[in-house]
């Protein structure tokens, strides 16, 4: 139970010395509250699992500090912290059973016998794992190996957080909706701070609270999942989450107009302080942007196909170079393949240099 | 679908027929009809029927003696030499290096011995061992230790198992090493969370996944020490007195030193009959410690080696050079 703090984190394998641009995690400074449901969502090799490794302890920092509840604790082993941890295949001792499996972590700490039977019959409890108790961990399935693996990070009553790396990798797809959910409701039940690791933005937004996008070594964003869909603070970030992804459109902006291949769109905010020689783009949701038919005044597109999702339907559209995707409202069509776009100012960001940029009021 | 019937076919198997038959078959039947018989020379045989086999087996006749006070020899080397080399070789394969050129140089190193040929294996020792000229031996006698192998039963016998420690430990710690190697990274960071000892670790997951491998080492070593020949007979040549006779040179002594073609070829039957046992026994446990292998692994990802082609007990029937 703590509050962990990253204070100018980074690390490069290839030692302090390396140039900072090769860092697999580039210096982030940030705060993880205690009983938070934190994702770490990125592609692979954006370095979130080197930010957990570097929480847990497998790794040390090239640089800055961790700290729990204030105290600084980098120097720490990972036996001598607080963290479980369940990583990306199960790992089960082969020769113990579950019960010993999951008493593991108490006996290496010394724990009276007692206390290890009460703390694995409650945690078997938890995880629906009672009948296998006394069975050898090697005969059972996979999603019942990552319950064990899991289990022995909750066994422990100390742990400061429970960190995991991509952990349903190996279930099956019907199975991992079970365990996530498993996870939420032990996440209620056990208030302990969660940090899950993965590439998979369902996962990430159905699971946490709070969401944190990683792109390439560096922490983009973090904040609820509304507030990733709605304001992402980097282009990645809008391109990344959602699906189809954010369009992201090249454009002039000048105060409250931007201009699109000769068209202007209207702002909802004034944008006149843009960092001069920055690379200025517009982003805007496939959600926020409708196709209509083409009329004087709106911006015309080729349309290349239109994909039926069931309960929505995106337009691919062509404008110029770029692709877009827009809302096709029903009934919508196309007979020569061109169509007007409508553009929802409220939802229109705008980007230099890939960071979204506040506009004045 | 129509199976082509085609009986030249058998003739691209007669080759191999024909070499079988005569590198195998022909010289076991020989050994056999030689078994059966006693002979003084001139080539002349008379049938003796299973009295040799009799004799054998019955610790109150010569043969008889000689034959089981050798294979007891023979099997408390064996079991000398696995109690030793089997903890040593995890010891080494542990303490081994995991990256860099350093593991390049431990490899050639603990490869070494195993390159040397028997023979020349026993001579270095032979020699190392010697009070008035080896270093070992001339060392060990200047620190006031009464070392000399060729009276003294014990000193024989420390030699001729240091020898072997020193011969293939080596391969016990590679196999080792190889087991180890298997392991993915993710089990020792979960020991490390899970705050486990090094002892710990060692238990719960670098024996058990070593496993396999260790009964592999186990079965060579076993089989090597139990056909050995060559280099105590370059050492102490069985002695001394009987001190140091195993079976094969007890087999060696009765087939061309007394010329028993009958007792000898009785002997080696036996002889290749326990071993035969004792690798099918071997052969079995390890497949069967496979198969429950293979029902975990269905579940896991494959990131374990397959075990390599269930070690077939064919080195062990290969006569070894002297062993007739």
């Amino acid at each position: 139970m703590a509050r962990i703090d990253l204070v100018d984190l980074a690390h490069s394998y290839g030692g302090n010395g390396a140039a900072p641009e090769s860092f697999a995690l580039k210096p982030v400074t940030m705060t993880w509250r205690q009983g938070g449901a934190y994702a770490l969502l990125g592609p692979s090799g954006c370095g979130k699992t080197t930010l957990l490794n570097v929480i847990s302890g497998i790794i040390t920092p090239s640089r800055g500090k961790i700290m729990f509840d204030g105290v600084d604790i980098t120097p720490l082993s990972t036996q001598k912290r607080n963290i479980a941890q369940v990583f990306q295949f199960p790992v089960i001792y082969d020769t113990m059973t579950v019960g010993q499996n999951l008493a593991f972590p108490l006996k290496n700490r010394g724990v009276p016998k007692a206390e290890i039977d009460r703390r694995v019959a409650e945690i078997g409890r938890l995880l629906d794992l009672e009948p296998y108790l006394n069975r050898k961990a090697t005969r059972l399935t996979a999603d019942a190996k990552q319950k064990i693996s899991l289990g022995r990070g909750l066994v422990r009553s100390d742990v400061a957080a429970v960190l995991f790396d991509e952990p349903l990798t190996v279930i099956d797809p019907e199975l991992k909706w079970q365990l996530r959910s498993k996870l939420k409701a032990l996440h209620r039940e056990l208030d302990l701070t969660m940090i899950y690791v993965t590439h998979d933005q369902t996962e990430a937004l159905t699971f946490a609270d709070t969401v944190v996008v990683m792109h390439d070594g560096r922490v983009v964003q973090s904040g609820t999942p509304a507030e990733l869909f709605d304001k992402p603070a980097h282009t990645f970030v809008g391109y990344f989450i959602g699906s189809p992804g954010m369009n992201i459109l090249p454009a002039e902006v000048r105060g409250r107009e931007a201009r699109l291949d000769g068209h202007v769109i209207a702002l909802n905010r004034s944008y006149d302080n843009l960092p001069a020689g920055a690379k200025i783009e517009i982003g805007v949701r496939p959600e926020f942007v409708e196709v209509v038919a083409p009329a004087p005044g709106l911006l015309t597109a080729k349309i290349e196909r239109i994909d039926d999702l069931g309960r929505i339907r995106f337009a691919r559209a062509r404008l110029g170079d770029a692709k877009l995707a827009a809302r096709a409202p029903g009934g919508f069509t196309s007979p020569d393949g061109t169509a007007g776009l409508k553009f929802d100012p409220s939802h229109v960001h705008v980007y230099a240099d890939s960071l979204l940029v506040e506009g004045a009021a | 679908m129509d199976k082509t019937v085609n009986q030249k076919a058998w003739f691209l198997v007669l080759p191999v027929f024909l070499v079988v038959a005569f590198s195998a078959v022909l010289p076991l039947m020989t050994v056999v009809n030689y078994s059966m018989q006693d002979t003084f020379g001139n080539n002349q045989f008379f049938w003796n029927g299973v009295g040799w086999f009799k004799e054998l087996l019955d610790p109150s006749t010569d043969l008889g003696g000689r034959f089981l006070a050798s294979l007891g020899r023979n099997l408390f080397f064996s079991l000398v030499i696995l109690a030793i080399e089997v903890p040593l070789g995890i010891v080494v394969a542990l303490s081994m290096p995991r990256e860099g050129w350093t593991v390049a140089a431990c490899l050639v190193i603990l490869a070494l011995p195993l390159l040397i040929p028997w023979n020349v294996v026993g001579t270095i020792w032979q020699i190392f061992g010697r009070p008035d000229i080896g270093l070992l031996g001339y060392v060990l006698n200047a620190a006031g230790f009464d070392y000399n192998y060729v009276s003294n039963d014990i000193d024989a016998w420390v030699t001729v198992i240091v020898m072997d420690v020193w011969h293939w430990t080596s391969l016990v710690a590679l196999l080792c090493y190889a087991g180890l190697k298997s392991i993915p990274e993710a089990y020792y960071q979960a020991a490390q969370i899970d705050g486990a000892s090094r002892w710990a670790v060692f238990k719960a997951i670098q024996l058990p996944k070593m496993n396999r491998v260790l009964l592999i080492a186990v079965l060579l070593r076993f089989m090597d020490s139990f056909m050995i020949y060559t280099e105590p007979f370059v050492v102490t040549g069985g002695g001394p007195g009987n001190s140091t006779t195993f079976v094969s040179i007890e087999l060696v002594k009765i087939a061309l030193g007394q010329f028993d073609l009958g007792k000898a070829a009785a002997l080696s039957l036996v002889y290749n009959l326990i071993i035969l046992i004792v690798c099918w026994i071997f052969y079995t446990v390890m497949t069967n410690a496979g198969v429950e292998r293979k029902v975990q692994a269905s579940s896991e990802e494959a990131t374990e080696p397959k075990p390599s082609a269930a070690l077939k007990p064919v080195p062990a029937l290969k006569p070894k050079e002297g062993v007739a």
